[in-house]
């Protein structure tokens, strides 16, 4: 079987609002296999939630994917109609939300959320998926769930209406599952349970994640690929240990130096990156980070640098990577197993 | 050894802070919220305490109760040797100077139709600090202070960003020269990259004015970058206090054990190798806490004696205290 999943390739969506184009994606490209968590991290307003709404197909007015393709297992999902969408949303990919209680219906029981999933989707009858739901329930670590099952939303704490939503999400076992931040919202000890039961369902399902987070710890837990976004634009890839270890966008190296370590005794002065990010009505023509970066030269503010891509798949868009650019003392990142 | 007598600021002690609910349109039964139940530590001139614990655990109310913006319950607030927690709101203006909070939503807490000169020049108006020339250069100064330009003053907040926003936050706090911050979540709706201005310049701003903090986040990591000591609270009570090093490299309240062990850190090999202990349940209502011990019925050393008997938070030694019964069989 083709473990190839999803292809994006140079997709961008814009919305189009009074003041102008707003260029939300710029030309977005990457893949996912099957069993394989990918995280993008990056910017508030970098576009992260944008292009997992674009997948999705959930992009609203006065958005439009307006270039690229979107490949589902080989099929391109940018000219689908809305109700062939509808069959694929909830079956074979589903996405959690940062907030559980605007996805989930107030006047509805838990139950009965599910089970409209797997009836509409899979073809149980009532009593197969009232106990499909329970099952699900159960996967996901809610107490007694053959009760449970009949509770509203609002009889949740907010960590099993996180989970509550992640069993409606799994419930069709979709090939591909997009989180977006999913547990931004929770304590660390709810987040714990809900990274672990990514993980489990990743392995034991072979289901793809695209987990989309600000907070580097979690990637670094959970995932294998890591996407770097900012200003509309992916700027690295590459393995979580690449990312953390081995990292060559110099935006890659603020964010990490600009974070605490937990580990460390030593109390050391975080390093901020100076100034904000880009107005992405008008988008930069250079690197989107030039006015941020400290190695920025002339050539950055004028032409935006192409990938430069090692033999294992690491790239970064930036003119550092150049065979000619002037040899400059960067920052590594984390040094590998410092405790 | 005779200790050198610290330079205590704040002392809180028993703090109570209950919310009544009450069911039933025509009164019916009424019921407690007891947000704060028994709380105390003190902050030296200085320091900076965090406050940490799960969503609901009382931490914005122990800090909102400690600068009055709600009435106490029970138990005292001694601020630099007066008792502020039961004076009148007459009494209580010359201490209102002194303690000042900031916010975690720096889009909320700005009000959008004031310039940014009026919304740092405003408790210089309500305390009397200032008018004519003197105030325009003390906003001027401000805005310096926490990297701002004159040219911001006429502007509304809608033209900032989070991060920019959360420093005129802090240059309102600053106006009225305080001794006492209390920060509940200043970086929390903050960019990764930004959060760090914002900690850099409240260190900055502690080591130029001796300034003391109440530190309150959900982001354990950043608590522990700024913070001296730390205390964790669950359901309303406080279980554990020491500082923040020793908190780290030995945590003894099995609720802190498992806050700190889920922690996921930005490192591959270092996460995916750390033991973690996944606490089942959630937190219970704090409507109905459980009896003796409020963590038994996620504790996984819970014994007989923790559903009948409360421990009380005791000294281990160099100012480490724990409030569990496991500490009575060391
Ligand atoms: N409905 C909309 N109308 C206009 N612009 C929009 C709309 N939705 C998103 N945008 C813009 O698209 C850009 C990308 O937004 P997106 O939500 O993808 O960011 P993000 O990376 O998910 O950020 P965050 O970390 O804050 O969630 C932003 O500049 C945002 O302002
Ligand atoms: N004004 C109020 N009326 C009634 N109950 C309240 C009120 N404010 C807080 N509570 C309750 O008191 C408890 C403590 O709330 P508090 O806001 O102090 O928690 P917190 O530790 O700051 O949580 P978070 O991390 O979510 O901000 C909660 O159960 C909350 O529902
Ligand atoms: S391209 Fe230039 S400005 Fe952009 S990150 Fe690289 S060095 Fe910095
Ligand atoms: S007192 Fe008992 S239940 Fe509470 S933390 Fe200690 S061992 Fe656990
Ligand atoms: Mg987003
Ligand atoms: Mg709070």
């Amino acid at each position: 079987m083709d473990r190839r999943i999803l292809e994006l390739k140079d997709v961008k969506t814009s919305f189009y609002t009074h003041l102008g184009e707003v260029q939300a994606v710029r030309g977005v490209s990457f893949t996912l296999d099957r069993g394989e968590a990918l995280g993008i991290v990056g910017e508030s307003g970098s576009g992260k939630s944008v292009t997992s709404m674009s997948i999705m197909k959930l992009v609203q007015y006065p958005g439009k994917v307006k270039d690229g393709q979107i490949l589902f297992k080989g099929q391109d999902l940018v000219p689908k109609s809305d109700k062939e969408m509808m069959g694929i949303r909830g079956d074979e990919i589903a996405m959690i939300f940062q907030d559980p209680m605007t996805s989930l219906n107030p006047v509805y029981t838990i139950g009965d959320q599910i089970m409209e999933a797997t009836m509409k989707h899979q073809g149980l009858s009532k009593a197969e998926a009232r106990q499909k739901a329970i099952e699900m329930l159960k996967l996901v670590g809610i107490p007694s769930p053959e009760k449970r099952v009949d509770n509203y939303p609002h009889e949740f704490s907010g960590g099993m209406r996180q989970r509550a939503m992640i069993a409606i999400a799994l419930s069709c076992q979709p090939d591909l599952l997009i989180a977006d931040e999913p547990t931004t919202a929770l304590d660390v000890t709810i987040q714990a349970q809900i990274l672990e039961l990514m993980k489990d369902i990743k392995d034991k399902l072979d289901t793809a994640i695209i987990l989309i987070t600000h907070d580097l710890g979690v990637v670094a837990d959970v995932c294998s690929r890591i996407i770097v976004m900012y200003g509309g634009l992916i700027m690295e890839e590459g393995s979580a240990e690449e990312i953390f270890y081995t990292p060559k966008h110099p935006y890659t190296m603020g964010l990490l130096k600009s974070i605490p370590r937990l580990d460390l005794a030593e109390k050391q002065r975080l390093v901020p990156i100076p100034g904000t990010p880009p107005d992405l009505l008008k988008p930069p023509t250079g690197c989107p980070f030039a006015s941020r970066c400290p190695y920025a030269m002339n050539i950055c503010i004028e032409t935006m640098p192409e990938y430069t891509v090692s033999e294992t798949g690491h790239r970064a868009a930036c003119w550092l990577q150049h065979p000619d650019a002037p040899k400059v003392e960067v920052e590594t990142g984390v040094k590998r197993g410092e405790i | 050894m005779a200790e050198k007598k610290q330079d205590v600021l704040l002392e809180v002690k028993n703090l109570k802070k209950y919310f009544t609910i009450s069911s039933g349109l025509f009164g019916g039964k009424t019921e407690y919220v007891k947000a704060v139940d028994d709380v105390s530590f003190t902050i030296n001139r200085g320091e900076t305490l965090g406050l940490v614990g799960e969503s609901g655990c009382g931490k914005s109310t122990t800090g909102r109760t400690l600068i009055r913006l709600y009435d106490v319950t029970g138990g005292e607030v001694i601020f630099d040797g007066a008792e502020i927690g039961h004076m009148s709101e007459h009494e209580l203006k010359p201490y209102r100077k002194k303690i000042q909070m900031i916010f975690q939503d720096p889009y909320a807490s700005l009000n959008s139709r004031m310039t940014v000169a009026d919304i740092v020049g405003e408790p210089l108006d309500i305390h009397g600090l200032a008018s004519g020339q003197a105030r325009q250069d003390r906003i001027y100064e401000l805005l310096h202070t926490v990297g701002l330009s004159k040219d911001h003053a006429s502007r509304y907040p809608h033209e900032f960003s989070g991060g920019q926003r959360q420093r005129i936050g802090i240059a309102r706090a600053l106006a009225v020269n305080p001794d006492f911050i209390i920060c509940d979540e200043p970086i929390s709706a903050l960019d990764v990259s930004i959060q760090a201005q914002v900690v850099n310049m409240l260190e900055d701003l502690q080591n130029e004015y001796g300034l003391t903090y109440l530190f309150i986040a959900h982001d354990l990591s950043m608590v522990k970058h700024i913070s001296d000591r730390i205390g964790v609270m669950y359901l309303g009570k406080l279980v554990e206090i020491a500082d923040s090093n020793e908190l780290y490299e030995r945590p003894e309240h099995p609720y802190t054990q498992a806050l700190l062990s889920a922690i996921p850190i930005p490192d591959p090999e270092i996460t995916r190798n750390a033991e973690r202990i996944i606490l089942e349940g959630d937190v219970p209502s704090p409507l109905n806490p459980p009896s003796g011990c409020r963590f038994r019925t996620r504790c996984r050393y819970a014994m007989e004696r923790c559903s009948q008997e409360e421990p009380q938070l005791r000294d281990i030694g160099n100012g480490h205290q724990v409030a569990c019964h496991l500490m009575d069989e060391k």
